[in-house]
Order: C-alpha cells, then sequence, then structure tokens
C-alpha cells in the first residue's frame, strides 16, 4: 500500500480552543444542542498565596448537556476540583461566567443554587441520623413533612439504603456512608449534581461496584452529573463526555473513546492509559497524510489535520492494544512498520505487555492477547517488526516544551 | 466509672461483614500492679481535703471552731440557711456564676472559633493575649482591673465583680472551642450551605452541635473558676459579699459548720454537672 492510497484526514480543528467541534467523526457522544445545562464561559480563578499569584484555572469554555454525564479528569493540582467548587459556589471565578440553564450564577451563594455537591469526604452531619441527614435539603424548602418521608424513602430505596434511616453515619460502612452522601444531594432533586471524587476513599472492588451503581443511578434520576476524578478508567467508564485538564487548562474534550483513541496533546496521551510517542520529520504530504522520515524499510504514516511541509517535526501516539508485533521479514502489507528488539517481556495474565525499543530509539509498549496461538510471545533480545493501521497513527497538538508529561503540583493549592 | 459505659445497643452493631467502628480497646492492667495502688493514693491524696469539708459539716462542734470532731449531727444541716449573711454571699456566688459563665460562653465562642477557623492579621497576637491572660497572676489581673474601674470612676459591687470575672473566664472558653474547632471538618459548613442552609441555619444545625462539647467544657470551666474565685473578686467587690469573700472575713472568728454544708453542695452540683456533661457527650457520640 502506498501513501497515496491512505485514508483522508480527520477534519480540521482548531487545536487551541479545546472544543469538540470536529471531533464528532469517530462517532462518540455530540456535543449537547439547545440550552445547556451548565456553561462555562472564559472562567478563571487565580488564588493569591505567599508565593504571589496562582493560577489554578486559565480560560475554560465549557458547555455540559442537561442529563449528561460529564467529566472533569485530570492530576491532582489541574483546577478540576477548582472548576467544581465554582460551579458549586464555594469559589468565585477571578473572570468569566458560569450560567446554569442560561441564567448567570456568578455572586449567588451556594446554598441559592439549584446544584449539589457530593463531598470527596462524604461530610455527613456525624450528629444526625441517616434519615436527618438525607432530609436536610428538603427540611430547609420546607417541604411538608410527609413529602420529606416518602422523597427520603425513595432515595434511600435507590441507593439500596431502606432500613438504615435511624444509622448515625459513623455506623455505616464507607460504601454505605458514599450512598449516604449520594442520596442527600439526589433527595432535592438538583438541576446537576456534582461529585467530587467521590469514589476516591473506597478500595477497588467497592469503587468497581459503585461505579456501575452511579451510572445506573444516573441514568434511572436523568440528572446532570459533573464528575470530578482522576482515575481515568473511572472517567471513561462512566462518562458520555468528559475533558482531560492539565495545568488549569482544557487539554481535549469529548467523549471517552475519542479522548482515548485520538489524544491530541501529548498530555492527554501520557495521562489516559498507555501511550506510545513517536516523532519524526515530515518526508512528504500526500492526501492529508504525512509520511515520516525514519530508518530503511520502515515507514510511518499519520493522517494530518491541518497542513504539514517536508522536514517539519512531528508527534504522534500509537495505543500499544493497536500495535502488531512480527518477527521475521518485514510485514510487506502494513501501513506503519518500525523495526526494534524486545528488552521486556511482562505477563499480564490475559495479555503480554512486550517493551520493544525501535531503531530511533524510542521505547514503545505493545499489549498482546495471549490467545494461545503459537508466536505471541517473543523473549527480549528478539528483534521484532510493529506494524499498524494508519488510521491508529495520531498526530498530536504541537505545544510548548513545559512539562508535558510530569502533572505539576504548583497550580492549583485546592486539590 | 465502669458503670458508666452504656451496655453495646445489639442494633448499633454494624451488618456482618462491614467493617464496625470499634470501640476503644484498652489494656488491662493486673490487680495490684504497683501503678494501681499509686494512682490510689493520688486520688485519695486530691479527695482527703474534701472529705475532711464533707465529714465537719456533720460535725457537732460546741465553739466557734470547727476542727476537732465532736460527734455527729444533722443540726447544721437543719439550720443550713440560719445565718443571713453567709446565706445572701452563697447566692451572690452563685448568680454571679451564672452570670459569668453565660457571658463566658457568649464572648468566648465566637473567639474559640475564628481562632479554630481562621486566619488573619492579629491572630497570633490574639493568642499571646489569651494565653498572656491565662498566665498573668491573677492578683495582678485583680488589681489592673480595680485601678481601671476607680480611674473610670465605676462603683464597685456586683457589677464589676463579673465583669473582672467575665473577663478572666472568656479565654477558657475560647481555648476549649478553639481545640474542638481545630478537628472541625469544614466541609460539613459547606455541605450544609450546599443543601440550602444560610449562615445562621448552618451554625445552629451544624457548626454548634459539632463544637457544643467545648462550649460546655469552657462553660463548667468558667463555672467552676467564678463560683471560688476569691482574689479577682476581693479586689472589685465593694460592699458585696460572695461566698469564699464571707468565708474567709468569717476564720478569724471561726468557720461554722454551714459553710462546710454549702461546700458539699457547691461540691456535689459540680461533680452532678461533670457526669452530666459526659453522659451527654457520650449519647451525642454514640
Amino acid at each position: 500500500m502506498s501513501v497515496t492510497q491512505m485514508p483522508q484526514g480527520t477534519a480540521v480543528v482548531d487545536t487551541g480552543s479545546g472544543l469538540p467541534a470536529g471531533a464528532a467523526d469517530t462517532g462518540g457522544a455530540p456535543a449537547p444542542a439547545g440550552l445547556a445545562a451548565i456553561e462555562l464561559v472564559g472562567v478563571s480563578k487565580s488564588f493569591s498565596s505567599r508565593d504571589g499569584n496562582v493560577q489554578a484555572v486559565e480560560r475554560i469554555d465549557l458547555a455540559i448537556g442537561q442529563g449528561e454525564f460529564f467529566s472533569l479528569l485530570g492530576p491532582s493540582g489541574c483546577g478540576k476540583t477548582t472548576t467544581l467548587r465554582m460551579i458549586a459556589g464555594f469559589e468565585e471565578p477571578t473572570q468569566g461566567r458560569i450560567l446554569l440553564y442560561g441564567e448567570d450564577m456568578v455572586g449567588v451563594p451556594p446554598n441559592r443554587r439549584d446544584v449539589n455537591l457530593v463531598f470527596q469526604s462524604y461530610a455527613l452531619f456525624p450528629h444526625l441520623n441517616v434519615f436527618e441527614n438525607v432530609a436536610f435539603g428538603l427540611r430547609r424548602r420546607k417541604v411538608p413533612h410527609d413529602a420529606v418521608r416518602r422523597r427520603v424513602g425513595e432515595v434511600l430505596e435507590l441507593v439500596q439504603l431502606e432500613g438504615r434511616e435511624r444509622r448515625r453515619p459513623k455506623e455505616l460502612s464507607g460504601g454505605q456512608q458514599q450512598r449516604v452522601a449520594l442520596a442527600r444531594a439526589l433527595v432535592n432533586n438538583p438541576r446537576a449534581l456534582l461529585l467530587d471524587e467521590p469514589l476516591g476513599a473506597l478500595d477497588l472492588k467497592l469503587r468497581q461496584a459503585m461505579q456501575i451503581e452511579l451510572k445506573r443511578i444516573q441514568r434511572e434520576v436523568g440528572i446532570t452529573f459533573v464528575y470530578v476524578t482522576h482515575d481515568q478508567g473511572e472517567a471513561l467508564t462512566m462518562s458520555d463526555r468528559l475533558v482531560v485538564m492539565n495545568e488549569g487548562r482544557i487539554e481535549q474534550l469529548g467523549s471517552p473513546r475519542e479522548v482515548y483513541e485520538q489524544p491530541r496533546t501529548r498530555f492527554v496521551a501520557g495521562f489516559i492509559g498507555t501511550s506510545n510517542l513517536l516523532s519524526g520529520r515530515v518526508a512528504r504530504v500526500v492526501g492529508g497524510s504525512a509520511l515520516l522520515d525514519l530508518g530503511p524499510g520502515e515507514r510511518v504514516v499519520v493522517p494530518l489535520r491541518g497542513g504539514a511541509v517536508p522536514g517539519q517535526h512531528l508527534d504522534l501516539t500509537v495505543r500499544p492494544e493497536k500495535i502488531d508485533m512480527t518477527g521475521g521479514p518485514e510485514p510487506p502489507e502494513a501501513e506503519c512498520r518500525i523495526r526494534g528488539r524486545v528488552t521486556d517481556v511482562v505477563y499480564l495474565g490475559s495479555s503480554t505487555q512486550h517493551v520493544v525499543v525501535t531503531s530511533t530509539g524510542a521505547s514503545m509498549v505493545v499489549f498482546s492477547q495471549n490467545r494461545g496461538t503459537s508466536g505471541e510471545a517473543s523473549a527480549p533480545t528478539h528483534d521484532v517488526w510493529l506494524s499498524w493501521r494508519a488510521e491508529h497513527s495520531y498526530l498530536l497538538a504541537e505545544q510548548e516544551q513545559a512539562g508535558d508529561e510530569e502533572p505539576r503540583e504548583e497550580t492549583g493549592g485546592t486539590q | 466509672m465502669t458503670t458508666l459505659a452504656p451496655p453495646a445497643a445489639p442494633e448499633a452493631r454494624p451488618v456482618a461483614g462491614e467493617r464496625a467502628p470499634s470501640r476503644r480497646h484498652r489494656l488491662r492492667q493486673p490487680r495490684g500492679h504497683l501503678g494501681h495502688v499509686w494512682t490510689w493514693i493520688v486520688i485519695l491524696w486530691l479527695c482527703l481535703p474534701i472529705f475532711v469539708m464533707i465529714a465537719f459539716g456533720f460535725n457537732n462542734t460546741k465553739g466557734r471552731l470547727n476542727f476537732q470532731w465532736q460527734g455527729f449531727t444533722l443540726r447544721y444541716w437543719g439550720q443550713l440557711f440560719a445565718i443571713p449573711d453567709l446565706t445572701g454571699a452563697l447566692i451572690n456566688s452563685v448568680t454571679i456564676a451564672l452570670i459569668v459563665t453565660g457571658l463566658s460562653i457568649l464572648l468566648g465562642t465566637p473567639i474559640g472559633m475564628a481562632l479554630g477557623k481562621y486566619r488573619f492579621r492579629g491572630k497570633a497576637l490574639t493568642d499571646v493575649v489569651l494565653f498572656a491572660n491565662v498566665a498573668a497572676p491573677e492578683i495582678a489581673l485583680g488589681a489592673a482591673v480595680l485601678s481601671l474601674f476607680i480611674t473610670l470612676g465605676i462603683p464597685r459591687g456586683y457589677v464589676t465583680i463579673v465583669i473582672a470575672q467575665v473577663m478572666f473566664d472568656i479565654v477558657y472558653v475560647a481555648i476549649t472551642v478553639r481545640a474542638r474547632m481545630a478537628s472541625f471538618d469544614r466541609s460539613l459548613e459547606e455541605a450544609a450551605r450546599d443543601l440550602g442552609a444560610g449562615a445562621w441555619t448552618t451554625f445552629r444545625l451544624v457548626t454548634l452541635p459539632q463544637i457544643l462539647p467545648g462550649v460546655v467544657a469552657g462553660g463548667l470551666l468558667a463555672f467552676a473558676l467564678s463560683i471560688d474565685d476569691f482574689v479577682i473578686t476581693q479586689f472589685n467587690a465593694g460592699q458585696t459579699l460572695t461566698f469564699p469573700l464571707w468565708v474567709w472575713g468569717a476564720t478569724r472568728l471561726g468557720v461554722p459548720p454551714q459553710v462546710n454544708d454549702m461546700g458539699t453542695i457547691i461540691f456535689a452540683g459540680g461533680v452532678l454537672l461533670a457526669v452530666l456533661s459526659v453522659l451527654i457527650g457520650r449519647r451525642r457520640s454514640a
């Protein structure tokens, strides 16, 4: 297959804005149509500290649709919690507007915003029992007693905590406390539910069970969920759409599939899943794709989103499970192929992870399924060919050198 | 005090398989251990003066002096209020203590909350002032307040006793509330706000119940310090007599057993309050 037969490049996307403009071609969730539940317009937040001003959030634009499960994903200090707290009303943006169903919320105190927050620490009232904890919001709105009882009962049933009404939070397990926190927020039927790493304190098994549980609850109540997490698996599993944040900025917005399969920046590629980064100079540009200049017999083709000129330096990424690894002669039919030597083999049960150092010196990770067919396992020092389809080469947006893979802690003081 | 521990209610136990919040584990020392004996000696030593005070309230003393055991009688309990000056002094002491406790709680609680909650300019200075107040000799404080009242031309009496004692006792409430506030989870207040509570409702329904043990402890301290305060009160009392002042004045002539009886009542009241506050604290945290 020659370069001229390469598939057309994906639609041109403005790489600076972080909006999902043309990225919907992989069948991901579309951007919300009509009135957004929550809209952030040019929102910035800086905190003053002893070392001067710290920019926690920098000019974020977001539109979260009604009934959407939307995640803010990023390392600690990336500004995701600050963003959530601004939506809840606990922080006021230094700049920009926060719209809730089209209404500007800036300056409105948290108790007058029709959103509810599920706290990372749960923040259950220790002196009140489960029933009174859940009823707290309804009582503030002077809901009649009968209605309170009925509504609390319904919500406790929804989170499967019937019969625990008289317990104090202390007498419940971590998972049950988590459910009470959820019920206490849901009972108010808010226009959006904000969740700040709600599963962070649970052990792995419980966390996975709660992920499914949360998704079920969200489907049942149909409320917009805005979910903050640093766990990429969690975000990919549950979200309709998500943003990846870093250093107070949005790196990428899209469906889990888009963000995973088509990471737009080095940061996103590195933060979500295991990613292989390759770089090289453009040899030729043909039909919306660039052929990179690599070693003899090797070729890497990457679909372009903008233009490129020969000699230009490009970064691209390939997911480890998209790569085929073969011994022997070069695979002639492969659109992308690169030579390497196996340096490490890690058996992972259902799959095996190979680390391969390429002829250009890049370290690539390859996952292969352990299907029991021969030729899958390669021992260290074996020379192999790595090959993949051109559509799985994903061009990364150019960006400054400044620490793109190392999350920076000093950016946010509120995580 | 093992009898005070409430029996673990069976319905309070979490479902099997889920982590139960563990009740405190305590190492048990064998009886007759040197530590045991030592502890009881110290307890006895602390209690001995109180026992003597209580016992001599039942002493059938003949003369003015009540220092020698002369037989058991309930006579002085029967004539408890037979000395009008003493009764008036006791009433003064009790009402002053109640007023001082109330004012100290009202003024000290916000100070403690602010110190436990916020970082602000002048916080370090506030700390210094508070601790200086505790550390300064009472006699110096009493004299200083007296000269203040004289300078301002305020006549000494009931009101000046209250003012001087409140100034002294606020600190104890502030310190206990501050300690309680330091362990208070701020997100509880945010949760209340998030659920629609205004600032006052949040304080009333969430913050106050959480810091209440600190407020009660500070209040009890203030009460205890006030009811038997002698030094500061002596300086600022004018013609007003409180219980300690009356007793001090009476020592030259001999202290009647009624003083022991009233001391017993005050002591019993103090013990009762302390036990109540422990019980309430247990029920709240149960």
